[in-house]
């Protein structure tokens, strides 16, 4: 028998549902799992009491007859998600200490379907990185290896502090995207604000969705970008993804930007025909200096989606260049506000000084690492009098003739539109963080135009590098319309066909 | 636009990070890769557009104006650093 933690999610609630395995089994195994994964650093804390007490609570709604639709799967949180009395920092130090009284909304909709909390998941601090070395806990490794690399060698590069060498599994949901892949949990949530479930879906071979902006409650989870974040899914194929995001979905009272209206069985859309269906190819994706490999994982996807029977039109979105400046003017805005109340009162680190304004001037110093003091200053300065018509509301028109190009693609009757995910496949540790801070943005020069429109954009697993490393494909959608890229998704899944998720070198 | 050195140092208090000397010249750097980075977007013509306020169109919502959750001054003081009672506790603000 297949090890239990090898199961997909939907294979884990099918043998649930006929009593093949118990909740509590399929928990445990998942626990001695991280156990032994601990290498990787993609859990900073582990909750096995509280998951086995879930699970027992699963199975006995199991043997009543009340099962939710996640009942007795164990998943994994990322950090910046409010787990009512258990560590919550989005993994920065500022946040040292703090256990919320309060449970955000996406989870406790999960709890409500009868899911399995495993622990918190590491990520970039605050969610601002594409490689998950932003973390005050230290960087998350990938499961895959470098070309060439013997089980030995990354062993022995994991045990260290940095991890150097090994890759890095994309960010900002790092261990989302790790542990998932490492089958140590059988989904994850996540979060997205300019990419950061897309992209390291994308360099770990799994499938991750950012629904449409207001399709899940922000309530509860520590903000960075309002305008921008959304909550979703990490898992290892597009089946599995549709089942968590309709648990995570829905309308919300309190957050005002959700939506309310009903959520669809996202399951359903699995295996739908895509005839007929009219996928555009932006021009202006084809960015100066894309990898060859990039470009034909590119084309095999449009041959696989004509061959299932859509009709491909290309597309222009004139603005995209522009996206991902203006996105390093709105984020950093809206975070320089949100991070605001990190001030050493209410919550987590205080660093002592002579006075309140010093006080306040020392824990901000300490308590945030460079990208986000960088970023807060940024945003400061955007906002600051006399720049914020210059660069700040210039930014946000500039968010609408972004906006305006997918409305103009999707008025000529466009239902999706197909990218690759990310610029390159997974690069190494260490590799680009002394570089210029730009250099690692370009990561989400795909993925950020789907958040500054708040459009639904998907990524899933379309084949290996040269190196054998994951490349993902992008799909995106209109407002709401996340049934047509699980649709389509499917699709990519099945014409690319198996792609194997590295053995288990880290235990 | 690029920023000077002073220009560091008052964002820094605006933003209410302390910041070392020595520090000073590497952030000035950083923060000017990153405004020559955005610069590109003075080249888009923006006239007669609306900025976006809104990211998906929706009317504003309203709710009653009535306490729906109050937890109980011990809990929201819980995670204080430092607090006296029921009361948060911050170094002296008025002599």
């Amino acid at each position: 028998m297949t090890q239990l933690n090898e199961f997909t999610l939907a294979q884990a609630r099918d043998a649930i549902a006929s009593k093949q395995v118990s909740a509590v089994e399929l928990t445990q195994a998942h626990i001695a799992a991280i156990e032994n994964a601990r290498a990787l650093g993609a859990f900073v804390v582990e909750t096995p009491d509280q998951a086995l007490a879930m699970a027992a609570a699963a199975d006995a709604r199991i043997a009543k007859g009340e099962a939710g639709p996640l009942e007795g799967l164990p998943i994994g949180v990322k950090d910046l998600y409010a787990t009512k009395g258990v560590h919550t920092q989005a993994c920065s130090h500022i946040l040292d200490g703090f256990k919320p009284a309060y449970e955000s909304s996406v989870t406790a909709n999960l709890w409500r379907d009868g899911a399995v909390m495993l622990g918190k998941l590491n990520m970039d601090e605050f969610a601002m990185g594409s490689s998950n070395e932003t973390s005050f806990y230290g960087p998350v490794a990938s499961p895959w290896l470098p070309a060439g690399w013997s089980a030995e060698k990354a062993r022995a590069a994991a045990a260290t502090k940095d991890k150097k060498g090994l890759l890095v599994p994309g960010g900002s949901s790092g261990g989302s995207a790790s542990a998932v892949a490492a089958r140590l949990c059988l989904g994850a949530t996540a979060s997205d604000t300019g990419g950061s479930i897309r992209q390291p879906a994308a360099f770990t071979g799994t499938v991750g969705i950012k629904p449409t902006y207001g399709r899940c409650s922000r309530w509860g989870m520590v903000a960075f970008a309002s305008s921008l974040d959304q909550a979703g899914p990490i898992a290892r194929n597009v089946r599995d993804c549709a089942i968590m995001l309709r648990s995570m979905a829905g309308y919300d009272p309190k957050d005002t930007t959700s939506v309310d209206a009903p959520v669809p069985d996202y399951e359903k859309a699995i295996g739908a025909s895509i005839k007929g269906r009219k996928i555009g190819i932006p021009k202006e994706y084809r960015v100066d200096g894309m990898p060859e490999e990039i470009d034909a994982l590119w084309s095999r996807g449009v041959e696989w989606l004509r061959a299932a029977g859509a009709e491909i039109v290309e597309i222009s979105l004139p603005h995209t260049k522009y996206a991902l400046p203006a996105y390093y003017i709105v984020a950093p805005a809206e975070a320089s506000s949100n991070l605001a109340r990190y001030d050493g009162v209410r919550y987590g680190l205080r660093v002592a000084g002579r006075d309140i304004q010093e006080m306040y001037e020392n824990t901000r110093a300490e308590g945030f690492g460079p990208e986000v003091r960088r970023r807060i200053m940024i945003g400061a300065y955007v906002l600051s009098a006399g720049y914020y018509d210059a660069y700040y509301v210039r930014a946000q028109k500039i968010r609408t003739l972004i906006r305006r190009d997918f409305e103009t693609a999707f008025a000529a009757g466009v239902d999706a539109i197909l990218t690759p995910a990310t610029p390159s496949a997974a690069f190494g540790i260490g590799e680009k963080t002394n570089a210029d801070p730009v250099e690692m943005y370009l990561n989400d020069v795909f993925t950020v135009t789907v958040n500054m429109a708040g459009l639904p954009g998907l990524a899933v697993p379309a084949g290996l590098s040269k190196d054998g490393l994951p490349l993902g494909l992008q799909l995106i959608g209109r407002p709401f319309d996340e049934e047509t890229l699980f649709s389509l998704a499917q699709v990519v899944e099945d014409a690319a066909g198996r792609i194997d998720l590295p053995k288990p070198w880290w235990s | 636009m690029s920023v000077d050195q002073a220009t560091v140092r008052r964002i820094a208090h605006l933003a209410r990070i302390a910041v070392k000397d020595e520090d000073v010249p590497h952030l000035q750097q950083e923060l000017n890769a990153i405004l020559a980075f955005v610069e590109e977007l003075g080249a888009v013509d923006v006239d007669g557009v609306e900025p976006m306020t809104s990211v998906i169109p929706m009317k504003m919502k309203l709710r009653p104006d009535a306490v729906t959750d109050h937890a109980g001054a011990d809990v929201i003081v819980a995670n204080a650093p430092a607090r006296e009672d029921n009361f948060f506790t911050v170094p002296k603000v008025v002599e």
